[in-house]
């Protein structure tokens, strides 16, 4: 018996095939790991250039003190939707995306491991989205409680429109969709490998998607239960996070963080593998430290589960807490500052080609240096208590997740059109 | 705040250090080794060197170990354990003004922190509502009110001056403004200040003033602010006895002044949208009347 024999049947209808069927049916019913790659990377454009639009309107109106170019409500919408594309709908999915057109192509597998699920989580994350901006079609208009959603604020008692309710619903549904893509990552990398390509002669790119798939797997039930939790608040008054009847406040930032701060290490790990790809191809050297680069990301991801607490220093969880959340996200400093010096040895003493791809990844280095060291500088408790909720935190986290994140997914792409063939960007 | 000073110049300085070592071998790496026209062939293939890789682990941890132990007793000296005193203030946060409690005296205002310079108060803080998150900016710290969850602070300003702050955690419409007022004041000055506010006023007798008394009690305004010593005692809304010696009106939005205070009457809404205030469609004579009665009652 076949250890990989399918659990549901495969069907003998022929599936529909991009060159074969060239129409709008052959992309909606594929289930082609390098067709769902590319709905999600042109999917992540269109909500990236709505999301940047979002950002421009922040911008517009903080230009000039007390502007009224937008009403209270209206910028209160415009920012939290900024956040919520820009995470769960643009780096999230856009990473996803180009795990799921590489992975297969780099571990030598004729598709992932289960294809249609692959789709499935595709048009999970799709709909999220309309889901979620379906709402500012609607009287209520779009959420306005922040990205984190902190409760009570979100509740309904203090959130009377139905915008929360489309956030938690859309976030839930594409929730869904990026924790099936993670599982899908994790057995196709697991178990699908090209003969003779064992762990340690895995691609690097391939090693970050299996610790961020890793990840997702662990910390997306998380806030996906915290979703439903707030819509049985919301809905059906229960009173999880309503303190005035016995919930707890706190507990929310406790689901969200558990999530969320993985979630950071979610969006930048494959941009470090990007970035761990890019460099030696272009300096024309192996990368510098193989197991180093390789390990320091699993002590990432193991490290990154037990720091969500250092976002809730100024919530009041005692010195103690706040102590070791210091010290675990501190320690977070070291496997990255290897990553960053492996990737500087690996440029030294090359004959480095300067295509776009490695001016990215040079400039990445810079910005994530610059993003890092803020991390350390808010990761210690009496500096967090003055910075955070403060323009220090958005700047820093700008700095990973623009600097960082999007730098590297833009060599990615290019890359990506120069190294595999047939690939994404040349038909784009 | 010493502390916290010597431990802000540390981090800044080690970040500077190492993004500079950065930039530097990035910059020079720019420069020597990119690829020269004529070039030919590989460069040498160099795979890595374990002792290199040690190297540069435990040096970030020997960093990582001093700013902790910085850390650790920053933060101690910042939060030192209260030993279950009782706090000297209480802070509520309320969707979008603060209610300030000195719990020895019985004194309830709103919007302004009135201190004593120099000395270390410890305050309670608790929320009403939703969470918000108090913030002087030169006072040091920030920290979240959270319903159901009371937090304490030690809060000293070292000089007597006016210290402003606002909410710092996004609380809803009127985030924006939810203001703060630290009056650092001298002992004396702090002291008459304190007893100053927790004398019951007079209701005025005669004239407007009294017209005023009469229509608060009539037009609902009692049903959610406080007058001390009349029947009004809701605390919806913030204190008013004694506003009329607060700087600001609607937490910040308005300079306190007789006028300003009419314009706020007329429609709060249009200084503060969203402000759960309503517009009680007071006629330009009601309007006028209450403001002598609350202006009446600082006599």
């Amino acid at each position: 018996m076949s250890s990989r024999l399918p659990i549901v049947p495969e069907s003998t209808e022929p599936l529909p095939r991009l060159g074969e069927n060239t129409g709008l049916l052959s992309w909606v019913a594929s289930i082609d790991h390098k067709q769902i790659g590319i709905m999600y990377l042109i999917a992540t454009l269109f909500y990236f250039v709505i999301g940047g639009i979002e950002a421009l309107m922040i911008r517009a109106q903080l230009a000039k003190p007390g502007s009224e170019l937008l009403s209270p409500e209206m910028y209160n919408q415009l920012f939290t939707m900024h956040g919520t594309t820009m995470i769960f709908f643009v780096v999230m999915p856009f990473l996803i995306g180009v795990g799921v057109y590489l992975v297969p192509l780099m571990i030598g597998a004729r598709d992932m491991a289960f294809p249609r699920l692959n789709a499935l989580s595709f048009w999970l994350f799709a709909f999220g989205g309309v889901l979620l901006y379906y709402s500012f079609f609607t009287q209520s208009g779009a959420p306005d409680v922040g990205w984190f959603a902190y409760a009570p604020l979100s509740e309904k008692p203090f959130s009377l429109n139905n915008g929360p309710t489309y956030w938690a619903l859309g976030l839930l549904v594409s929730g869904i969709g990026s924790l099936i893509s993670g599982l899908n990552n994790v057995v196709t990398i697991l178990t699908m490998r090209t003969p003779g390509m064992t762990m340690r002669r895995l691609p690097l790119f391939v090693w970050m998607i299996l610790v961020t798939s890793f990840l997702l797997v662990f910390v997306m039930p998380i806030i996906t239960s915290a979703f439903a939790m707030l819509l049985l608040d919301r809905l059906l008054g229960a009173t999880f996070f309503t303190p005035s009847f016995g919930g707890s406040a706190i507990l929310w930032q406790h689901f969200f963080w558990g999530f969320g701060h993985p979630e950071v290490y979610i969006l930048i790990l494959p941009a470090f593998g990007i970035i761990s790809e890019v460099i030696p191809v272009f300096s024309r050297k192996p990368i510098y430290g193989y197991e180093f680069v390789a390990g320091s990301t699993v002590a990432i991801g193991l490290l990154s589960l037990g720091v969500w607490a250092h976002h809730m220093f100024a919530v009041g969880l005692g010195n103690v807490a706040n102590a070791y959340f210091s010290l675990a996200s501190m320690l977070i400093a070291i496997p990255t500052g290897i990553k960053v010096l492996n990737w500087v040895a690996t440029m030294w003493g090359g004959r480095i080609n300067f295509a776009t791809p490695m001016l990215f990844a040079t400039a990445f280095i810079i910005e994530f240096v610059i993003g890092g060291l803020s991390g350390v500088a808010i990761a210690s408790v009496p500096i967090d208590w003055v910075v955070t909720d403060s323009y220090f935190i958005v700047a820093h986290f700008h700095y990973t997740i623009f600097g960082g994140s999007l730098f590297a997914y833009s060599p990615g792409c290019i890359t990506g059109s120069r190294n595999s063939p047939g690939a994404c960007c040349r038909r784009l | 705040m010493e502390a916290l000073a010597g431990l802000t110049y540390y981090t800044i300085a080690i970040s500077v250090i190492i993004l500079g070592i950065i930039v530097i071998a990035v910059t020079y790496i720019v420069i020597r080794f990119r690829k020269k026209s004529g070039e030919e062939g590989e460069p040498y293939q160099d795979f890595g060197s374990l002792k290199l890789e040690i190297t540069w682990t435990v040096i970030p941890i020997a960093i990582v170990a001093v700013l902790f132990l910085l850390t650790c007793s920053t933060m101690r000296a910042i939060d030192p354990p209260s030993a279950d005193r009782e706090p000297d203030i209480i802070i509520i946060g309320h969707q979008w003004w603060w209610e300030i409690i000195y719990p020895e005296s019985g004194v309830i205002t709103a919007n302004e922190v009135h201190l004593p310079a120099g000395r270390q108060l410890l305050a309670r803080l608790e929320s009403i509502d939703v969470i918000h998150d108090f913030w002087v900016p030169e006072l040091g710290r920030k920290i979240d009110l959270v319903p159901g969850h009371p937090n304490y602070m030690w809060i000293v300003a070292g000089e007597p001056g006016v210290y402003l702050g606002a909410c710092a955690e996004f609380c809803g419409a009127q985030h924006a403004n939810m203001r703060i007022r630290v009056i650092a004041q001298t002992e004396e000055e702090f002291s008459a200040w304190l007893t100053e506010q927790a004398k019951i006023p007079e209701t005025p007798s005669t004239g407007i003033a009294a017209d005023g008394a009469k229509i608060f009690q009539e037009v609902a305004c009692m049903n959610c602010h406080t007058i001390a010593g009349t029947p009004a005692a809701a605390r919806v809304g913030p204190s008013l006895t004694y506003l009329a010696t607060r700087d600001t009106i609607g937490a910040g939005v308005l300079t306190n002044t007789p006028d300003n205070l009419a314009k706020w009457l007329k429609n709060p809404a249009k200084y503060k949208p969203g402000s759960l205030m309503p517009n009680m469609k007071l006629t330009d004579k009601q309007v006028n009347a209450i403001v002598a009665y609350l202006e009446a009652l600082d006599e």
